[in-house]
């Protein structure tokens, strides 16, 4: 059983009338890189605000390490915070801002400067503790706070949106390395952010939020491939979603009506209220494309979905190219397609007739 | 050989332009001619202000050795430097008080607060002149607590000063700095010591300059609360002035002119610096 080091217990968080973060309970565990997901104001920084002590909850209680931290300031937390604006000292050089925490906490100074060096060979800036602030790069900035806040050892590290302000190639390889620093120091990550991708590749678990509460809270593959409701399959990844009735539902096998695709088949049962309402999700990359004629047979697991349509759109994005195909109740549905070799591209194009089918495992039924 | 051509004025290089260009000249014309004529003739060898007689130091020489001018000089650094201190310390907690803290009020005193700066100094001179009538400050203190009236009149309207340009500074600060600094430890009274008040130095600096020569500068409000053994430095400049306008006055002048060009020079310089590395 892993160790919890924070539990969010019924925790309550209101603005005026509106309640930020509304009953929120969750634990978090030992050395896990945990990340809080959720689209803007949805209540996910409010609640990293809490653990670090800058909001007090409305109501509820949260435990570090199991103190009860609601009389406890932000300076006697056992937690430290990476800032979204990486709020590094501008009057300080590097080195002083990684021991400004250490100097506050009456360090002896021979210890300050060992501690300082080997944060920030841990942050690769090992050469650099004399800049100032302003000689530095964003993303070398990034690293002073993150190492300002290592040196503490803190118990819990959070980080908000740590990769939004860097561009997409410093933002790849610094994923990379933040899980890297995480994995040497063992420390607790808790990290808020609104990209999916930055979610997916840094969390061991992701609590997806909307309107401060808490819609799915699973590990990266489960948040992706069985998404609890219709907003966490549509906020993670690209998705199409098919209002339906269920027609038959059995241990082994499910049918449901969609008006606008038809028959969807299942090779596993629902057990959802039968003949209710229920949405149907099929991820773009779970369908195949091909020309009238050329699908796989019916009588096939692969073939047992099937559609027909027209080309209405494409996107080439270089490794995959996502069509618009427009089914004949006129609704659209997204496709993507691998571009296994150089030529792929020119199979398909604009108002061509095309066949769909999918696996009996690809939808994923949605009771919300 | 040909001539290097001259590149054609683009659409926007209006500083290329003669009309823009005299234009600008005869404003500042304008503006600094009569300092010119002012500074030139303190070097003037002649007892007539009006025709030139060849150069000559010993009004400067003169103005050094004159004693009651030199005491107005030292009553004016002393208040100036006083009424800086407290302006400061004023200034800067109010500036703290209406960037950080919302209360009932707030907007009121911000209104009042630039009140001393719109009021028209001869209003405020006479205000200051009926009250301190009214309390019964007494006028027979040794020096420099002699100068405590002139002292309070002239942090009234330099307070505001530093108050509004230490104000403007914090408009720039990230309240984020704060946080990380209380999240890695400080108390509130370290972070405000340690980040707070390092960005606002600039701002400091500025407004303190800015007071200083205010302070030095003021006639109209010192005329009125200056009693007979507190005369200040422009104050009696005007008295001598009232006799005759000697070289000597003129030397004074410049002196008091050069001065200023410093003290607001250096109070630009600080704001420049407090405008770019805000981060």
């Amino acid at each position: 059983m892993p160790e919890p080091i924070i539990e969010i217990r019924n925790v309550i968080k209101r603005f005026g009338n509106l309640a930020a973060v509304d009953n929120v309970s969750l634990t978090i565990h030992k050395g896990e890189f945990f990340v809080l997901l959720g689209p803007s104001g949805c209540g996910k920084t409010t609640l990293l605000r809490m653990l670090a002590g800058f909001e007090l909850p409305t109501e509820g209680q949260i435990l570090i390490d199991g103190q009860n931290m609601s009389m406890v300031p932000p300076n006697k937390r056992p937690v430290n915070m990476v800032f979204q604006s990486y709020a590094v000292f501008p009057h300080m050089s590097v080195a002083d801002n990684v021991g400004y925490g250490l100097r506050i906490a009456r360090t002896p100074k021979s210890e300050i400067g060992d501690r300082v060096q080997e944060a920030l060979s841990l942050v690769q800036l090992g050469g650099l503790g004399e800049r100032m602030p302003d000689q530095l790069s964003g993303g070398q900035r990034q690293r002073v706070a993150l190492a300002r806040s290592l040196v503490m050892k803190p118990k819990v590290l959070l980080l908000d949106e740590p990769l939004s302000a860097l561009d997409a190639k410093l933002r790849a390889q610094m994923q990379f390395e933040l899980a890297e620093i995480q994995s040497k120091v063992g420390i607790t990550f808790i990290t808020v952010t609104h990209d999916q991708d930055e979610a997916l590749s840094l969390a061991d678990r992701i609590a997806v939020m909307n309107k401060g509460q808490i819609a799915q809270l699973a590990t990266c593959s489960d948040i992706y491939e069985y998404p609890a409701n219709r907003f966490v399959a549509d906020f993670i990844g690209s998705v199409n979603i098919f209002e339906g009735r269920m027609v038959i539902d059995e241990p082994e096998r499910a049918e449901i009506h969609c008006p606008e695709l038809g028959r969807v088949y299942l090779n596993h049962g629902v057990t959802g209220p039968h003949g209710s309402n229920l949405w149907v999700a099929i991820r773009p990359e779970k369908i195949t494309l091909c020309k009238p004629g050329q699908a796989a047979p019916k009588d096939s697991p692969e073939g047992t979905n099937h559609a027909d349509g027209v080309i209405r759109g494409m996107s080439y994005l270089g490794d995959i190219t996502i069509y618009e195909v427009e089914l004949p109740s006129g609704r659209r549905i997204r496709v993507s397609r691998t571009n296994l070799s150089r030529f792929d591209q020119d199979d398909f194009t604009w108002d061509d007739p095309v066949s769909l089918h999918w696996h009996p495992t690809s939808p994923v039924t949605l009771l919300s | 050989m040909r001539l290097m051509r001259r590149t054609p004025i683009a659409p926007l290089e209006y500083s290329r332009r003669l009309w823009l260009r005299s234009w600008v000249g005869g404003v500042a014309l304008f503006l600094y001619l009569p300092l010119l004529v002012l500074i030139i003739f303190s070097f003037n060898d002649s007892k007539r202000n009006v025709v030139w007689r060849g150069f000559t130091t010993k009004w400067y020489g003169k103005v050094l050795e004159n004693e009651s001018l030199m005491a107005a000089l030292g009553n004016s650094l002393t208040i100036a430097f006083l009424a800086t201190l407290i302006s400061v310390v004023l200034g800067t907690l109010a500036a703290v008080l209406l960037w950080r803290f919302r209360f009932p009020g707030r907007a009121g005193i911000e209104g009042t607060m630039a009140l001393p700066i719109v009021v028209p100094e001869i209003c405020l001179g006479v205000a200051f002149l009926v009250f301190f009538a009214q309390v019964g400050w007494p006028n027979d203190l040794i020096w420099p607590l002699s100068l405590g009236n002139i002292t309070i009149a002239h942090v009234t309207f330099c307070f505001p000063f530093v108050a509004l340009v230490v104000r403007a500074r914090l408009a720039s600060f990230n309240r984020e700095q704060e946080e990380a600094a209380r999240d890695l430890g400080a108390s509130e009274w370290q972070s405000f010591r340690d980040v707070l008040l390092p960005h606002m130095k600039p701002g400091i600096i500025a407004g303190a300059l800015l007071s200083f020569t205010l302070s030095l500068d003021d006639f109209v409000i010192t005329f009125f609360t200056s009693g007979p053994n507190t005369i200040t430095f422009p104050v009696k400049v005007y008295s001598m002035v009232r006799f005759s306008v000697t070289p000597e006055v003129n030397a004074v002048s410049a002196l008091l002119i050069l001065l200023t060009v410093i003290l607001t020079a250096v109070a630009l310089k600080m704001q420049d610096i407090s405008k770019t590395n805000a981060s």
